[in-house]
């Protein structure tokens, strides 16, 4: 019987993008929620280097980092495959994970900016990652999502990113990913949001809200 | 083998460690290819058309259809190419090597730069606590003569090229023999490896390369 846990924060990116692919992949896991500021013992043992989370242990043999994880769970449950199979594809997907996974510096500065001049400045750095998404990855027409009519690996890497973007501009009351600016990615993002495994493994806006205020407190000082 | 009918050209600026880990694939897996040497401060028209998103170098262009990101066109090689395979197949074994390369460029890459293009004394003892800091892991993990195994070379000895590359070529010392003895073998090993000292530069190339790379770093700053 195989042994799939996973050691995550809810409202992380890079645990959602994990999770999700646990969950389109129907393969039941332990949910191990882990403390940011009081983190479990095993995190330690299980990444020295980064000493973050998510981390996938498998019948007890750990991996760590979101991208690497993901990969290692499609290779070994193949089944709704959500890495392309053909080799230029597969290096597409990798390339835009990777840019995906890229936003999150910028995502960070905005969600810890103290000044309306940090804020515009985060603001501006994801808006020059939309508008390169926006501008090479939506030409074909036919495509409903990055991985055509069903969701594949880079729809859950943006949608991710994307998510976290949504309450960020909740919680600042900016707008972020505007349609005007971003018909296509913002069409995208609808349409993510409501694939029903994606929508039932969303976490709530209300709590994340709640969680960016609390966390803003505790690393600036301040809301 | 690649065909009469198959045609793969490399971008790249001699010198750079992301340029040599493709060459360094590509001949393992004796892939004939044609090799274009681009300009950092003057990109050719090329360049911007194959990876227009990060304008950089090594871009693989393999039957007119360009792949970027050094790793992940290595990756698209082993893909692509069975003869001589770079990552192992055991997918647990595949995803420890994808991660050791990954710390590469997060941890190790990123510290040797700035440990090689110091600009004060401060910033290199940063760069050098940084550094050490990374290579203590390397060290740890390096199990056989190579990363890979005893006799053969794979992805992440690959990655660490950059290693070699500054301490047998440049002959910065990053490290030495007493703190880090089998790194410091590793090094020495992998520079003479026949498939790696067929492609690397001369100092003179690296020291053009490095030359270059600063004003192009420069003028990023000054931009």
């Amino acid at each position: 019987m195989t042994e799939v846990k996973l050691h995550g924060f809810w409202y992380s990116p890079f645990t959602l993008k994990v999770k999700w692919t646990l969950e389109l992949k129907g393969i039941p896991y332990e949910n191990i929620e882990e403390d940011r500021f009081n983190m479990s013992v095993q995190i330690f043992q299980y990444n020295p280097i980064y000493k973050r989370t998510p981390i996938l242990v498998h019948d007890g043999k750990p991996l760590c980092e979101s991208t690497i994880i993901v990969e290692y769970i499609d290779q070994i449950w193949p089944e709704n495959p959500l890495f392309p199979i053909d080799s230029y594809e597969r290096a597409l997907a990798r390339f835009w994970i990777k840019y995906a996974d890229d936003m999150v510096s910028a995502i960070r500065l905005l969600a810890l900016s103290s000044n309306s001049e940090e804020q515009v400045k985060a603001i501006e750095k994801i808006w020059e990652h939309l508008r390169v998404v926006e501008d090479r990855c939506f030409n074909d027409h036919e495509k409903k999502f990055f991985g055509g009519d069903t969701i594949n690996i880079v729809d859950i890497a943006f949608g991710s990113m994307v998510k976290f973007i949504t309450v960020l501009e909740d919680a600042l009351e900016v707008k972020i990913l505007e349609y005007e600016k971003f018909p296509h990615f913002h069409l995208w993002y609808n349409n993510f949001k409501n694939v029903p495994i994606i929508k039932e493994n969303l976490p709530d806006q209300d709590k994340m809200l709640a969680f960016l205020k609390f966390s803003r407190e505790k690393l600036l000082g301040s809301s | 083998m690649a065909s009469s009918q198959e045609e793969v050209t490399l971008l790249g600026v001699v010198g750079s460690p992301f340029l040599h880990r493709v060459q360094i694939a590509l001949k393992l897996k004796g892939i004939e290819y044609k090799y274009l040497e681009d300009d950092l401060n003057n990109k050719s028209d090329l360049l911007l058309k194959y990876n227009p998103v990060h304008k950089m170098i090594p871009v693989l262009v393999h039957n007119e259809k360009p792949i970027s990101e050094s790793l992940v066109i290595v990756e698209y090689i082993d893909d692509t190419w069975k003869q001589n395979p770079i990552l192992p197949s055991d997918p647990y074994q595949r995803a420890l090597a994808r991660f050791w390369a990954q710390f590469m460029d997060d941890k190790c890459v990123v510290a040797a730069a700035k440990f090689v293009l110091k600009v004060d004394e401060k910033e290199k003892e940063k760069a050098t606590e940084e550094l050490y800091e990374a290579l203590k892991f390397l060290e740890n993990e390096l199990k056989d003569k190579f990363f890979a195994g005893e006799e053969i070379i794979g992805f992440v000895d690959i990655a660490a090229v950059f290693i070699p590359l500054l301490q047998e070529v440049a002959q910065i010392q990053l490290f030495t023999s007493e703190k880090f003895p089998k790194l410091f073998k590793w090094s020495k090993d992998f520079y003479n490896h026949p498939v790696v000292k067929e492609i690397m530069p001369s100092k003179d190339q690296l020291f053009v390369y490095f030359k270059a790379r600063a004003q192009s770093l420069a003028a990023k700053k000054k931009n």
